[in-house]
């Protein structure tokens, strides 16, 4: 319902798009290499949807990416190293991530600071901390990410799907249905609109934004769980430069930058377009894997123009709905 | 009124409330008592602190010293939120409810009806038609908030309040932006809320709307408890006195016979201007010295008529003229080139720059119409600012404030600041007593006269009649958005203008008849 314009045109762009990839490589066109995609970009899918949390209510998280990395370091040091249990490994990154998630939203409500700020700062420390643990590569060996890497749902037409792709689209799912269907949903909504107004309808701003970046965080931490899943390894260097990739996904996917507009779906297909262009990229083979950020980058720019455009065509018809309706 | 003698036991009792914002005194050692059921105005001039009582007592703001009971119960809430689970259910004055919502979520935002988890949108959109029914609103409740005008929105705010009011219900200027029969509406709920206990804060500049339905009221004075008076008991001119300090000098200037105007030479004219669907074709003829009032209710095409002759809305037939020579007006910078000037009705969405300072915001416009290659400097800028500061009586008189910080009235004065100073040939002014005290109304009101006097041509909206009969030369009535009468001369009194207002409406009752 909300946004709804902008979501199909993305869905739009990416059907069209996959057209004409389908068109030049009819490969394309199979559950083998949409499997791929999907496990390919789950850590992205499931830092995104946390991501289209926090634009929406009007902020920015810019740590995501850090904490992934750090995610990665900290759960193989501690399998590898320390010995402790992978779920149990889990459970403590997953806490560790939603505390600092908590920190970052309570300073920036307690000392009424930019998230932008608060939340670079939040990178720079997550990052230095996964490097203070560990500088090199640690490979993870443990049984379970065999276990879980060999782990596949057989989907016709020979494609698999994979573990860590079910858990993006379950967080996906459970993202969509958390911002559409609940109080909590409308209330990030309600943030976005304007921090103050919300507040002097009672809403509690300071728990929201507390709430808000602690799942942004743990989400990042699912994803960094998923990464190192998806590498086997812990790397502090891994996910640099994620969180712009993940805040292009949430922009393509017609969420507004500046607040009260989005959707989860959106950003999963803005995801998939960012996924796509990969892909595309993969299958020519003599292009630069770099010409995906200079596609992403083209199409950011595209999106934004088109959002100006329909917020500008937004505000006329109001004037006459206006009269219309007294 | 129908108040038995013995007096309801009071609800909210505030005591020795004290606020300063900064070196700014806004609150002293203010009392007020509210009983339960009764509607209690509370009154005073732009910036006495009648706002900030009100979020002193909600919890917005942090008090300073004193102490607020309800029921008996010493309370602090300290947001609104606690407020509300209190029972105290408000209407500020910036109301602006969220406009990327929709209006059923923004009735019930934070209350949603819910099942295992789950927000019951049906439900909730069944309630909120029903909640809007009873103010006479029958719109779609999925649209977005910010699809609909000022007045339903604001309609939408009471309604949520009224609807969450559990003992205290607080409007703050909750009528500015209603024309007459949706005041009556609210009018009507408000008795029915009190008549079943709940005591209602009422602020208001309207004093006829005070005198109607207000039971006592509690008059503030540059942040002091001036007195509390029973409503019936306390004569208008004593009022004005206990708001103002002082009498009210005598305002209503005579106007010029309308024979003497006939002469006058055309500042801009419009002929068979209109716009499919906006407003129908009309002619106007706005000359210099003159004041031209465009009466009509909400939605008849007022405001619309003042956005074409603007530029802000572009015609799609007929001719403009200004001075004699056909003009294309396409923008609102045609406007401003050809001399015009625009005092929008909405000050917060279509004016104000809250974060600059007054002086900032009054030179703005001019500086505009100069071109950026041509800065004023800052001894003209200073000149100009303390001069209007001076003329409207802007409050506290300093120019280096900033115009967020003002209060409500006062942001009111500071807008039209900024037009008087690009002088104008037409200035078009819409509803530009809203939301400003008497005192100042008279001011502005005198301004009016006095700038006309000058030569300047001027397009003034209201829904203010008395106000409209006072300062215009000629009356356009607006009916249905098309412009069906003028009144000129000794025609222009309030019962024609109703008249022709009504004059629809009446044949349409007596075809009923027949
Ligand atoms: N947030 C703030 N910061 C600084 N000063 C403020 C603030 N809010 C209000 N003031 C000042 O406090 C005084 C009282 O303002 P308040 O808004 O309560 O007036 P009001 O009686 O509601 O006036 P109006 O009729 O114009 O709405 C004014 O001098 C105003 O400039
Ligand atoms: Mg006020």
């Amino acid at each position: 319902m909300k946004g709804l314009p902008p979501v199909l045109i993305t869905a739009i762009v990416l059907v069209a798009g996959f057209a004409l990839c389908a068109v030049q490589f009819p490969n394309i066109a199979s559950t083998r290499v949409v499997g791929n995609l999907l496990t390919d970009n789950a850590f992205l899918g499931i830092v995104a949807t946390g991501m289209t949390f926090v634009i929406i209510s009007g902020g920015i998280d810019l740590s995501v990416g850090s904490v992934i990395g750090f995610t990665t370091v900290f759960v193989a040091l501690a399998i590898e190293r320390w010995g402790v249990p992978p779920l149990l490994a889990f459970v403590a990154i997953l806490a560790l991530s939603a505390a600092f998630g908590a920190a970052m939203g309570a300073v920036i409500h307690v000392f009424d600071l930019p998230p932008f700020i608060v939340t670079l700062a939040g990178m720079f420390l997550a990052r230095g901390a996964s490097f203070l643990l560990s500088t090199e590569s640690v490979p993870i060996t443990a049984p379970v990410y065999s276990t879980v890497s060999d782990f596949a749902l057989r989907m016709p037409g020979g494609g698999r799907l994979t573990a860590i792709a079910i858990i993006m689209l379950v967080i996906v799912i459970g993202g969509a249905l958390l911002l559409h269907l609940t109080r909590f949903g409308a209330n990030v909504y309600a943030l976005g609109g304007s921090r103050a107004t919300a507040s002097l309808m009672g809403v509690a701003v300071g728990k929201m934004t507390v709430k808000i970046y602690m799942l942004s965080s743990l989400l990042a931490g699912i994803a960094g769980i998923v990464f190192s899943f998806y590498t086997s390894a812990g790397y502090s260097l891994s996910a640099v430069g994620v969180e712009l990739d993940t805040i292009a996904a949430v922009v393509i996917g017609g969420t507004l930058l500046t607040g009260g507009q989005g959707s989860v779906i959106g950003t999963f297909l803005g995801v998939l377009i960012q996924g796509l262009i990969q892909t595309y990229i993969n299958f020519d083979g003599t292009l630069s894997s770099w010409w995906t950020k200079i596609a992403t980058g083209v199409l950011l720019f595209a999106f934004i123009a088109l959002q100006q455009g329909l917020v500008a065509l937004a505000r006329r018809p109001a004037a006459k709905r206006a009269g219309a309706a007294t | 009124m129908e108040n038995s003698p013995d007096p309801a036991p009071s609800l909210l009792e505030v005591r020795g409330i004290s606020k300063s914002f900064g070196a700014v005194r806004a609150l002293q050692e203010v009392d007020f008592t509210l009983r339960a059921g009764e509607i209690h105005a509370l009154l005073g001039e732009n910036g006495a602190g009648k706002s900030t009582l009100i979020k002193v007592i909600t919890g917005v703001f942090p008090r300073d010293a004193g102490i607020v009971r309800l029921g008996g119960e010493e309370v602090a809430p300290r947001s609104a939120k606690a407020a509300l689970q209190a029972g105290i259910a408000t209407v500020y004055q910036e109301v602006n409810l969220l406009p990327n919502l929709s209006v059923a979520q923004n009735l019930f935002l934070d209350r949603q009806p819910m099942r295992f988890g789950i927000v019951r949108e049906g439900e909730m959109r069944r309630r909120a038609k029903a909640l809007l029914t009873d103010f006479g609103l029958d719109i779609d409740v999925a649209a977005a908030l910010g699809s609909y005008s000022v007045a339903i929105q604001h309609v939408t705010a009471i309604a949520r309040a009224v609807d969450l009011s559990a003992r205290v219900l607080i409007l703050d200027e909750p009528t500015a932006s209603l024309d007459r029969h949706e005041v009556e509406i609210l009018f009507g709920i408000m008795r029915q809320l009190a008549k079943r206990g709940i005591g209602i804060v009422f602020v208001s500049h309207f004093l006829d709307q005070v005198y109607e339905i207000s039971d006592r009221i509690t008059v503030l004075r540059n942040g002091r408890l001036v007195g509390e008076r029973e409503t019936a008991s306390l004569p208008r001119l004593e009022l004005i006195r206990m708001m103002l300090g002082r009498e009210l000098a005598e305002t209503t200037s005579a106007r010029a016979s309308a024979g003497e105007h006939r002469a006058r030479e055309v500042c801009a004219s419009f002929e068979n201007y209109g716009k499919a669907g906006y407003v129908a074709p009309f002619n106007l003829e706005l000359r210099h010295g003159e004041v031209v009032g465009l009466a009509g209710l909400l939605g008849s095409g007022r405001t619309e008529t003042a956005r074409l002759v603007f530029g802000a809305e572009r015609a799609d037939g007929g001719q403009a003229t200004v001075e004699g020579a056909p003009v294309r007006l396409q923008s609102p910078r045609d406007g401003v080139r050809h001399g015009f000037g625009y005092c929008p009705e909405e000050r917060k969405t279509d004016g104000i720059v809250a974060e600059l300072t007054v002086r900032e915001n009054i030179v703005l416009a001019l500086q505009a119409k100069r071109g950026l290659h041509r800065p004023l400097s800052r001894r003209e800028q200073d000149e100009i600012a303390s001069r209007y500061v001076r003329m409207l009586d802007i409050r506290p008189p300093d120019p280096e404030r900033a115009v967020g910080l003002l209060s409500g009235g006062n942001q009111q004065k500071v807008l039209l600041a900024r037009w008087l100073a690009t002088s104008p040939r037409l200035l078009v002014l819409d509803e530009p007593t809203r939301g400003i005290d008497v005192g100042a109304h008279a001011e502005i009101i005198r301004l009016i006269r006095e700038l006309c006097d000058d030569g300047l041509a001027l397009l003034v909206i209201s829904s203010e009649l008395d106000e409209i009969v006072t300062y215009s030369d000629r009356v356009v009535v607006l009916r249905d958005r098309a412009h069906v009468e003028e009144l000129a001369g000794e025609a222009i009194d309030v019962g024609n203008i109703l008249a022709a207002i009504a004059a629809d409406s009446v044949a349409v009752a007596l075809e009923a008849h027949t």
